[in-house]
């Protein structure tokens, strides 16, 4: 028994489920053709010497080992600062001013810091700082990755937490639990993978961005473990080696591009793997 | 049908003193009113919480027999725009003060709420949390104290091979009876139990049910039920509320058998329209 109203709600039904398997191959078509295109410049230019050597002048060979310390020194201070900041900032605004004042202008400007362009961020921290000390350096560029993390940890951090039922938080209070171990050892707690996700994914964003580093730590053609000078870090190698007319170069800027991308692959992976838990009930 | 009209008219509520007049409530509650907001919520209500009795609060849904209850170990205070006026006497001092430490009121009025709320830890530290608020035990009182819990909840023999085990992982019923042994581990006073057998099966029921009995012998209970045979069944008194006022209150027995309000006995036996 098969209607005209029924057969056109299978068709329309046909034709919505291919609209939108559309959309996403449109989607995923641009993902994989990106990745392809990475992976097939970036395995030629994978070596060990890559991580044993240091980024070399035109013609000569060389790796990207300064610039690889660099980067995980650099990000490693920011992730390091801007996660006890961000997850205490997280933890005021979903426990503690919830809808004061203070808090949904707290809440405002964190937005507003979440979608600023990293190019500014990266200007301001000239601006105050480098501008001021007289020299590019690590702690600088940390700073402005610092700005690009807070929020992220902020928003991860509170929006988990909003989701911890208050019929838990009330049962540790009932026990006549105060506030902070509550917090700490109950709520944040049970938000514990979410939270490290947050932190994970800031991480990731981190290690790509490069504009504020352009301002801050700029690069170095050296090994450098000093914070204070400026310093080699991959996305600035990027940068400057893939715009060079040197062969040699643009095959390191592939081989830092590829090594990025499976360091965030990673972490993502991780983020969604190793620190996933049961969602709280 | 109770008209509004009608209802205002029997607002003077029957509260029955008690038989003997013997020893000091363990709590007293004396004209309270709780706002939510500019909603009152309670009117004017007045009553005794005696000492290793069972009370149960009954009523039909949002006639503050739960806000009554958080008013008892001043869980509302957790929120901003709630507040109760008047006075509860608790240990010879009213815990409605503004200088109450509410920490301190917490852990000598304990709460087991409606959904069971284990937290995000082992069974056995689910109990250790918070016993280590209050008191510094070595390796093994903690594990004595962790086992007495256990057993006070019957639940002991069911999960002494897997305390390292999440406490999420157990069944609604066991989680539930988890949360009892946990409020019981700190030694509480009061025990406030609100709605503790409403998400779970009849089983579970009955074994909760047994152990408030047993219970009762150590310590002062406060149940809110929206289940007349529980009341009856486990409790001493009973008290009945209506659109937040005290309509009731007495012996469990006579406001069963013989209620001397219309309403009460038409709540109970289900005519309530």
């Amino acid at each position: 028994m098969r209607s005209a109203r029924y057969r056109r709600r299978i068709l329309v039904n046909r034709f919505n489920l291919a609209m939108s398997l559309a959309t996403m191959a449109f989607g995923m078509l641009f993902l994989f053709w990106i990745l392809a295109t990475l992976l097939r410049n970036g395995f030629t230019a994978l070596s060990p010497t890559l991580f044993t050597q240091m980024t070399p002048p035109p013609g000569s060979a060389g790796g990207l080992l300064n610039a690889i310390f660099g980067s995980v020194l650099i990000v490693g201070a920011a992730t390091l600062v801007s996660t006890p900041i961000g997850v205490l900032a997280g933890i005021y605004l979903a426990e503690y001013g919830r809808n004061g004042a203070f808090a949904e202008a707290t809440r405002l400007i964190n937005d507003i810091l979440l979608s600023a362009p990293s190019i500014i961020l990266g200007l301001f921290v000239y601006t105050v700082y480098v501008v001021h000390v007289g020299h590019f350096s690590g702690w600088a560029g940390s700073m402005a990755l610092g700005l690009i993390a807070i929020p992220v940890v902020v928003r991860t951090t509170e929006n988990m937490l909003r989701l911890v039922p208050s019929s838990l938080r009330e049962a540790a209070v009932a026990l006549g639990a105060p506030m902070w171990k509550v917090i700490l050892m109950v709520t944040l707690k049970a938000v514990r993978g979410g939270v490290i996700t947050g932190v994970l994914l800031a991480v990731a964003r981190m290690s790509g961005e490069t504009a504020p580093l352009l301002f801050t730590a700029l690069n170095n053609q050296f090994f450098s473990s000093d914070m204070n000078g400026p310093m080699a870090n991959l996305p600035v190698v990027i940068f400057q080696f893939a715009m060079s007319p040197f062969d040699d170069w643009k095959t390191l800027a592939w081989a830092a591009a590829l090594l990025i991308t499976l360091a965030v692959l990673v972490l993502n992976i991780l983020a969604r793997t190793v620190f996933r838990q049961p969602t709280v009930r | 049908m109770t008209t509004m009209n009608e209802a205002e008219a029997l607002a003077e509520p029957v509260v029955q003193a008690p038989a003997q007049p013997a020893a000091a409530p363990k709590m007293a509650i004396r004209n309270l009113d709780f706002f939510y907001g500019s909603f009152q919520a309670l009117k004017e209500v007045n009553f005794d919480i005696d000492e290793r009795e069972v009370t149960a609060f009954i009523g039909p849904s949002g006639c503050g027999k739960s806000t009554l209850l958080r008013t008892l170990n001043r869980m509302y205070s957790l929120y901003p725009h709630q507040r109760a006026t008047g006075e509860i006497v608790f240990n010879g001092r009213n815990i409605l003060d503004g200088s109450t430490d509410l920490n301190l009121l917490r852990a000598k009025v304990g709460m087991v709420f409606q959904k069971p709320t284990p937290f995000p830890m082992s069974i056995y530290e689910n109990i250790a949390f918070g016993v280590r608020l209050y008191e510094r035990l070595s390796v093994r009182q903690m594990d004595e104290r962790v086992e007495w819990a256990l057993t006070k909840a019957a639940m002991w023999n069911e999960v002494k091979d897997k305390l390292k085990q999440s406490g999420m992982a157990l069944s609604g019923g066991q989680q539930q009876r988890l949360c009892i042994a946990r409020a019981v581990s700190v030694r509480p006073e009061v025990l406030l139990l609100d709605e503790p057998t409403s998400a779970l099966d009849p089983i579970s029921t009955a074994r909760i049910e047994e152990l408030i009995s047993e219970l009762k012998a150590d310590y002062t209970i406060a149940i809110v039920t929206h289940n007349m045979q529980q009341a009856a069944r486990v409790s001493d008194k009973t008290a009945y509320m209506y659109l937040g006022e005290l309509m009731e209150f007495g012996e469990t027995d006579q406001i069963f058998l013989k209620p001397k309000r219309k309403e009460t006995e038409d709540y109970i036996t289900g005519r309530f329209g």
